[in-house]
């Protein structure tokens, strides 16, 4: 089951794991928003030690201007559900 | 740079453009690896390969063609890329294929931050530069300027959308229709889309 839906307030993990993962280091500790579910898919960090984890993707939604200080735009990244912790009443 | 090293181009720049023959050498030494540590076959590899020359942009041209000559196909196309390419005979298979749409409104732009994720085996192989360290640091940075550089300019109303594909989507950038095309058949508005239109690097 999907812990997020189109709308919550998430906050990517912050920090660097060990292994290897798909959390891309300009996202790392930011906020973002869920807009999209994109299925249920391998977790790649459980993956390249052998071990078949299984969780929701979500398309998360970050400013800009949260990312980078500057800029209008928008940019959407993929995000699997362990990347990913409840940001909601923060602000 | 390795001591052997000793033909006389230029390495920097980082374009993607410039280390062919480097990449070339370290592409052959990890597949003969692979093969000798029995990973993989050297038919299996091959079968890889194959799969991504199968692909072509021309398969993107006839999906958003389509999706401009029928308002019921676009909406399936955006709301189910997979089952909307099946419709036109297209495989797109073990990934989500994600469409996205231009407006007068929106402009979506697509990049793999982390390695060269491209629905490959759907478009063919990306191009050099959406594969180089520059436009992946830079899309999601600053996509206005990139955009500028691709001959890009749009207004400032545009809101940008960059879309990193860090997972399992691979997308596929539904540009807007061009004034002037109304009436057009399905195979003249195909050959109004290229590649970067379908990555969002071009308008169409």
């Amino acid at each position: 089951m999907a812990r997020f839906t189109v709308g919550s307030a998430v906050r990517a993990r912050p920090g660097d794991p060990d292994g290897h993962t798909r959390v891309p280091r300009y996202v790392r500790g930011h906020r973002g928003e869920v807009v999209g579910l994109h299925g249920d898919w391998k977790l790649p960090d459980a993956a390249v030690r052998g071990t078949l984890v299984t969780e929701p993707v979500y398309a998360v939604r970050f400013r800009a201007a949260d990312l980078w200080g500057h800029g209008g735009h928008d940019v959407i990244v993929e995000l699997w559900e362990s990347y990913l912790e409840e940001a909601a009443g923060e602000r | 740079m390795s001591g052997d090293h000793h033909h006389g181009h230029d390495h920097g720049g980082g374009d993607g453009g410039h280390h062919d023959a480097n990449i070339a050498a370290r592409v052959r030494e990890l597949e003969a690896q692979l093969v000798g540590a029995g990973q993989i076959t050297e038919a299996e590899l091959e079968a890889i390969l194959l799969e991504g020359w199968s692909g072509s942009p021309a398969h993107g041209a006839a999906i958003v063609a389509r999706a401009w000559a029928d308002p019921g196909f676009r909406d399936r196309l955006l709301a189910d890329g997979n089952a909307a390419a099946g419709e036109l005979g297209l495989e797109a298979e073990g990934y989500l294929l994600k469409a996205v749409a231009n407006t007068a409104d929106v402009h979506n732009l697509i990049v793999c931050t982390l390695c060269s994720c491209y629905p490959t085996n759907l478009l063919g192989p990306s191009p050099g530069w959406y594969k180089s360290f520059a436009y992946r640091a830079r899309a999601v940075r600053e996509p206005r300027a990139v955009l500028a550089e691709f001959g890009v300019e749009l207004p400032d109303s545009t809101q940008i959308t960059v879309w990193d594909s860090t997972a399992e989507a691979r997308y596929l950038v539904v540009p807007a229709r061009p004034d002037g095309s109304d009436g057009l058949p399905e195979a003249s508005l195909a050959a109004l889309v290229t590649r970067n239109g379908l990555i969002g690097t071009a308008l169409c």
